[in-house]
């Protein structure tokens, strides 16, 4: 079965992230297939590659960065909800002349229209809220 | 037939407004803090006696509430909510 997972939550303030991560882990190990993770509204604070969580806690952006990466997810971050809350790739923040970016390797920023997208071609759409 | 899954307490409107429209043969999953519907005394506890009810283990452990767990509440891990998303035929999130 091909699911999508969409996150709302940010990391630190909303459990939705941590639910989200043991459930997509649990779909791979169901052997099913993840077709997107959508990161929309404060899920996009998931996508920072600058968060430095004490030694001691789990480092939740980068849990996702690398869980992306190792199972060649496609993970899309609503580009408005992003840049309006300080995540931003590269090519954005040459364009809105900001001095760095904070992306994470895996993520790519793009439309709400990859929602959509994901919930027509998945066979269950999963919404984990703040 | 639809799994709903609830992660706000029931001090949170969430789990009322679920069960306003919830349909015959449809599921709650609790999850997070919706977790707290799942014990006894619970606010909801008649309502959910009428339909079928999973909590998500793990969530349970969390808030020390695992010897509280109402009658009739069936827990899952996270293996088992992957099952019963696949189960149910779509799944409605109330946060």
């Amino acid at each position: 079965m091909i699911f999508s997972l969409a996150i709302y939550g940010a990391p630190y303030a909303s459990q939705a992230p941590d639910t989200a991560y043991q459930f997509a882990n649990a779909v791979i190990a169901s052997g099913h297939k993840i077709h997107r993770i959508f990161f929309y509204m404060d899920g996009v604070q998931n996508a920072t590659k600058l968060a430095s969580p004490p030694q001691d806690e789990a480092d939740i952006p980068a849990r996702w960065s690398r869980f992306i990466l190792d199972h060649q997810i496609d993970a899309v971050v609503c580009i408005a909800a992003a840049l309006r809350r300080g995540v931003i790739n590269e090519e954005e923040a040459n364009r809105y002349d900001k001095p760095s970016s904070n992306l994470a390797e895996g993520f790519t920023l793009s439309g709400l229209g990859q929602l959509v997208e994901a919930g027509i071609e998945s066979d269950r759409l999963v919404t984990f809220g703040y | 037939m639809i799994l709903h899954t609830i992660n706000k307490s029931p001090q949170h409107s969430a789990i009322s407004a679920c069960l306003r429209i919830i349909g015959k043969g449809s599921a709650i999953l609790l999850i997070e803090d919706g977790v707290y519907a799942a014990i006894s005394p619970s606010p909801f506890h008649n309502q959910l006696c009428d339909l079928k009810i999973y909590a998500l283990e793990a969530d349970i452990k969390a808030r020390g509430l695992s010897d509280k767990v109402l009658p009739g509440i069936e827990t899952v891990d996270y293996q088992g909510f992957v099952a019963l998303t696949a189960q149910y035929d779509s799944v409605q999130s109330w946060f």
